[in-house]
């Protein structure tokens, strides 16, 4: 493991969106960043900005009017990048999969590497997610732009 | 003074920290808000032509899908809606129950909100705390639904789970700990400079003002209007409980905090009278699949303010038509008198005020119409240009 791939391991920067969701993943989203759960001792950080992201978590199933912003978003965060799907509706579209005005899905649109099943994963279980992901990127088998590293 | 020149900010649709997409276009005349147009349905997922898909018992869970945070009050009044269609009323404990989970959904949305606040005002230490003393709400509910978010208590007919005799005592702990750390917190709004600095005669909405747009739930309440559903037009067990209404008369962001942490307390002694009240008996009636021809309205105060559904039925076990009318709805027409003459440094906390289920502010751009020049502000520029003005 190069010196870059550890330091980025140790600290990965996630980018959360909300596409078209409920809202219920992203109170608990928000739940892992406070004390109870507190994923900043694991220098996990909530970053504003995609273009200082590593990690784009993202909620909801995807609307027709949201699709446009999710792949400008994706695209303009730094390689290597990965995604991770949170919740039911952004894994498979959920209640909504077959609603006129939705896609189903964050893996329509963009490549995933984890997903957190749930309507809404708990915080341990968001948790979860990214430790996995983490180890997927530190073996090096990921999908999308993060496999050209 | 004038500027001379408009600017126009565009307003989102994408928020890192919460909730949904949504967006606004500011005019801004130097520092001072002179216009704004609203733009929703980022979010629109067609949930209401959903509900023509499903049947009866379907649509309950897609209900409780419409707000995470809400979600008992749109459970609540879709199946009230559809009780009143069957013409069969929910027994009694039932109708307690009912009570208890939307006021504990009350505290949990209220004290989410007072953490968001103090984040946009740039008052994170507050954030954590309030957010930490959530936790214990959350853990009632998922010891008394199973589930931390969506609750799925309620049923056509009464609610799924009832509330054993056993917890009851540790439900009341966790009451008396909330409502010791909520009465730090109001004390906390009422005198921290830091909070009243950044509060006090922002976002006014005169009382005139609310009525003739129709404002909804604590935004209305906090300009000295006393208007809630639970006391107007009393629904599960609301009419046997005694609470007050609290309304507030500073018509700022200020008062809409104090409101929001008094209802919190409010909350409580409703919970505690419940708990103590609660009438034996069972907790849900069977009711047939298929729902006779008729139409209805039903209303439940949501977290947020009055929330409306409208059901049409045509005799099978799919509804003909399915209409919501959400509270941030009808707060966004105040939401733009408020923004109007206040700063773009205050643009942030007066949106969060009204506790839509949030604006999304990350990504502001400006443009001068003069010079066509264009540049983008993410929400921490903006959040540092807030932090630099005051």
């Amino acid at each position: 493991m190069g010196l870059l791939k550890w330091a980025r391991t140790r600290s990965p920067w996630l980018l959360h969106f909300n596409a078209g969701g409920c809202n219920g993943c992203d109170i608990e989203l928000v739940a892992a960043l406070t004390p109870r759960f507190d994923v900043e001792r694991f220098g996990i950080l909530l970053e504003g900005s995609p273009r200082h992201a590593d990690i784009l978590a993202v909620t909801g199933p995807v609307t027709l009017q949201v699709k446009d912003r999710l792949v400008r978003i994706y695209e303009q965060m730094p390689e290597p990048k990965y995604v991770v799907a949170i919740g039911a509706c952004a894994c498979s579209g959920a209640p909504f999969k077959d609603c006129y005005n939705v896609l189903g899905g964050v893996d329509k649109v963009l490549p995933v590497d984890a997903y957190v099943p749930g309507c809404p994963p708990k915080p341990e279980a968001i948790i979860d997610g990214i430790v996995k992901l983490i180890q997927k990127i530190r073996r090096g088998d990921t999908y999308g732009k993060g496999k050209r590293e | 003074m004038s500027y001379g020149s408009i600017i126009k900010i565009p307003f989102g649709p994408q928020h890192p920290a919460l909730k949904e997409p949504e967006h606004f276009l500011f005019e801004v005349d130097g520092d001072i808000v002179v216009n704004v147009k609203p733009r929703i349905g980022y979010n629109h997922r067609g949930i209401e032509k959903a509900f023509e898909r499903r049947t009866y018992i379907q649509n309950i869970y897609l209900a409780e899908r419409i707000c995470g945070i809400c979600s008992d009050a749109h459970t609540t009044c879709y199946t009230q809606a559809i009780e009143s269609l069957l013409g069969v009323e929910a027994p009694p404990r039932a109708r307690y129950i009912r009570v208890i989970i939307a006021e504990l959904e009350r505290i949990h949305s209220h004290s989410l909100w007072v953490g968001i606040a103090a984040h946009e005002i740039g008052f994170d230490t507050l954030f954590m705390y309030v957010w930490r003393d959530r936790e214990t709400v959350m853990n009632l509910f998922e010891m008394i639904s199973g589930n931390r978010v969506h609750y799925a208590t309620n049923t056509i007919g009464g609610v799924r789970r009832d509330i054993p005799s056993q917890m009851i005592p540790k439900v009341k702990k966790g009451l008396d700990l909330l409502e010791k750390r909520f009465k730090y917190y109001l004390n906390v709004a009422q005198t921290e400079q830091t909070i009243l600095k950044r509060t006090e005669n922002v976002g006014i909405l005169k009382p005139k003002d609310a009525v003739d747009l129709c404002a909804v739930g604590p935004t209305l309440r906090a300009s000295g209007i006393k208007n809630d559903v639970r006391a107007d037009d009393p629904y599960a067990a609301y009419d046997e409980i005694p609470f007050h209404v609290i309304t507030h008369d500073g018509c700022d962001v200020l008062s809409r905090i104090i409101v929001r942490c008094e209802e919190m307390l409010e909350s409580i002694n409703i919970i505690r009278y419940a708990l103590e009240h609660m009438p034996e008996g069972m907790t849900r009636v069977r009711v047939p699949l298929a729902v006779p021809e008729g139409e209805t309205v039903s209303r439940v105060e949501a977290p947020r303010g009055e929330l409306i559904h409208y059901a049409k039925s045509n005799g099978t076990m799919k509804p003909e038509r399915y209409k919501v009318r959400s509270p941030t709805l009808g707060n966004i027409p105040a939401l733009c008198k408020m923004l109007l003459g206040g700063h773009v440094a205050d643009i942030p906390i007066v949106l969060a005020g009204i506790d839509p289920c949030f604006a999304c502010m990350d990504r502001m751009s400006f443009i001068d119409v003069k010079t066509s020049k264009k540049w983008v502000w993410t929400m921490n520029q903006l959040k540092k240009h807030t932090r630099k003005v005051k």
